[in-house]
């Protein structure tokens, strides 16, 4: 809606004045790395930070929650979580990330579980400083973001600009002191850090447009490379751990002490688990490791685009590639060499 | 996200049912009637529904009764796993929770009236047809011929008995039984259930065709029809996977880009020919 310029001092003060008396949650360093975490002090904050060892998306989708308790005999009610934070540094790969997954909980079955957490959240997305060592946003076309945050900051290096894009960040920005409207020098260098993120946030080239990869994957299905690098793959699950676009999930119930009451809780599960689609009685129907290697590249490129509108369900973060041991995890190897192999027409 | 919040039933929230019936059909079977507490419950064959027995689970079951029938719905379970097991100790009167009905893709009701059915049941493969056969008799005059056949694994493992023989004696349908592993008493056929298909050849042209077994039956029954010439337009098969929420988030009942709980569990033949993980 708007963009204002304000120098890095106020802006140290405006969040720390966000920290006193509501949830804000930052990028903070974490030994070497970096992850987002409960903010006391903005000093804590890193906006300079490459990557997070973990998405944002847990603030959504939490590792494991509570989506309802039971008494036995007397029924189930719902548990919603409705503390509602502000989320800073959001890169725009996991802006896009956030953004898809809103499609997938708001459309069809409306998930109020995820929603109510997502519609009470207020997020400061953040340009990228500093390019991680895998990351390939410059070729998912997630190297900027042009919306889903409440305000958007970019480091100009004396000072920040704010987008700000909504009415919640207007009201979040109301509480800022030395807002001022931006030169057209300003402007000018946030744009040239986007033109310049395009190419730098680009690690791992993919040789295809994202909106190619769909129609690849419809003539890739036995194509050997599934089972080529499947052969290394532990099944451990790290890929699905780490991914901005992974929400698959298990439902568990437990029981209090007093035998009579409990809750039913969901957590993250993945589909490179052993046993993710094993049933009852034994029968596992994802039993082979190239089989749930290549259902992850196809829901990321195939299957979850289909319900979000043809947007590909990998933001380009390059989590997995860091996170997966054998080597095997990178997207763009697999679709470069599927591109190389089968050709684009 | 500015958009207000204006939805907000909870997907996940069981509603209450009560037990009123239950009966151990065989060593692995039970028969439950419930009613739900509060409001109406209204299906189609073929849909599911998510049950819960508090501090053991969920598990999503198929409707085995007709919709004909308003007041009550039926299940019939098979204890195989935690909430199954713990299904089966349920009492008369035990609450248990329920969502849905689920599934879009259910039996074609409507597509299916005035053609000639075929029924091709192995095991507990028949408690879903039986919703949609229970359905199409309770409404004879709108659907043409039917012919059920039913394999079974042994004798003791036989259920809905008397409902069977009832179906053996009608005039209107056509039913045939056979038993893999028969005993002296058994007096009918020998047999998997794919050793009836050439017998029903005739019936099977034009008509349509229902399958439902258990996973390494698809793919026997799935040739004999194709060497029968049936075409896969004519086909449905009732197809079951995990499933954690019956609403298309989870991912776990994914058959390729296919959700067995939003999609099916009844899916027609040819529209699986991009689902290789089908059958």
């Amino acid at each position: 809606m708007s963009v204002k310029k304000i120098n890095k001092d106020a802006f140290i003060s405006f969040i720390d004045n966000l920290t006193k008396g509501r949830n804000v949650i930052g990028v903070q360093a974490n030994g070497d790395r970096f992850d987002f975490a409960l903010l006391d002090s903005a000093k804590d904050l890193r906006l300079d930070y490459d990557l997070t060892v973990q998405p944002p998306k847990k603030y959504f989708l939490p590792p494991v929650e509570t989506l309802l308790r039971y008494d036995i005999g007397a029924g189930y009610k719902s548990v919603f979580d409705d503390t509602g934070f502000v989320l800073i540094g959001v890169h725009p790969y996991d802006m896009v990330a956030i953004n898809q997954m809103d499609r997938i909980f708001s459309q069809d079955n409306y998930d109020a579980h995820y929603m109510r957490r997502r519609n009470n959240a207020t997020i400061i997305a953040s340009d990228v400083m500093t390019p991680s060592k895998n990351v390939f946003a410059g070729s998912m076309g997630t190297a900027t973001v042009k919306d889903g945050f409440d305000i958007l900051i970019t480091d100009i290096g004396d000072a920040y600009l704010a987008e700000i894009a909504s009415k919640k960040g207007q009201e979040l920005a109301a509480k800022a002191d030395g807002l001022v409207a931006p030169t057209k020098a300003d402007l000018k260098k946030r744009q040239d850090l986007w033109d310049e993120n395009q190419k730098r946030l680009n690690k791992h080239q993919l040789k295809c447009r994202p909106c190619d990869i769909p129609k690849l994957l419809d003539k890739a299905y036995n194509h050997p490379v599934w089972q080529e690098k499947a052969q290394t793959c532990f099944s451990c699950g790290s890929c699905n751990l780490v991914c901005p676009t992974c929400y698959c999930f298990n439902v568990q119930d437990y029981v209090n002490w007093d035998m009579k009451s409990g809750t039913r809780d969901r957590a993250w599960d993945g589909c490179l688990l052993d046993g993710f689609a094993k049933v009852a009685g034994g029968h596992d129907f994802r039993k082979n490791r190239e089989d749930r290697f290549r259902h992850r590249l196809y829901r990321k490129g195939k299957y979850v685009p289909e319900k979000i509108g043809g947007e590909i369900a990998c933001v380009g973060c390059g989590r997995c590639i860091d996170a997966c041991l054998p080597d095997i995890a990178n997207p763009v190897n697999v679709y470069n060499r599927l591109v190389d192999d089968l050709g684009l027409e | 996200m500015s958009k207000p919040i204006t939805i907000e039933k909870d997907i996940y929230l069981p509603q209450l049912a009560t037990v009123e019936k239950r009966r151990l059909m065989n060593a692995t079977e039970m028969y439950l009637r419930l009613t739900m507490d509060e409001g109406l419950f209204d299906y189609v064959p073929g849909q599911f529904v998510e049950v819960s027995v508090p501090g053991i689970g969920e598990a999503p079951i198929t409707i085995s009764s007709s919709p004909t029938q308003k007041d009550y719905f039926e299940l019939v379970v098979r204890r195989i796993g935690n909430v199954t097991n713990a299904i089966h100790r349920l009492r008369l009167g035990d609450k248990v929770g329920v969502r849905g009905p689920y599934g879009n893709g259910a039996y074609p009701v409507e597509e299916a009236k005035g053609r000639n059915l075929v029924f091709i049941c192995g095991g507990i493969g028949l408690v879903p047809q039986r919703s949609f056969v229970n359905y199409v008799l309770d409404k004879r005059d709108d659907y043409g011929e039917i012919t059920i056949i039913l394999g079974t694994k042994c004798m003791a493992q036989r259920f809905f008995q008397s409902e069977l023989d009832g179906w053996s004696h009608r005039k209107d349908i056509h039913f045939m039984e056979t038993i893999d592993e028969a005993d002296d008493c058994w007096q009918g056929n020998v047999g998997v259930v794919t050793t009836l298909i050439p017998r029903i050849e005739k019936e099977l042209t034009s008509a349509l065709v229902f399958v439902c077994g258990p996973p390494i039956m698809y793919k026997f029954v799935l040739l004999a029809l194709e060497e029968a010439k049936v075409p896969r337009e004519n086909i449905f098969l009732n197809l079951e996977r995990k499933m954690k929420c019956g609403v298309g988030k989870c991912g776990h009942c994914q058959i390729n880009d296919l959700y067995v709980c939003i999609d099916g569990p009844v899916f027609r033949y040819s529209d699986l020919a991009v689902a290789p993980e089908a059958i």
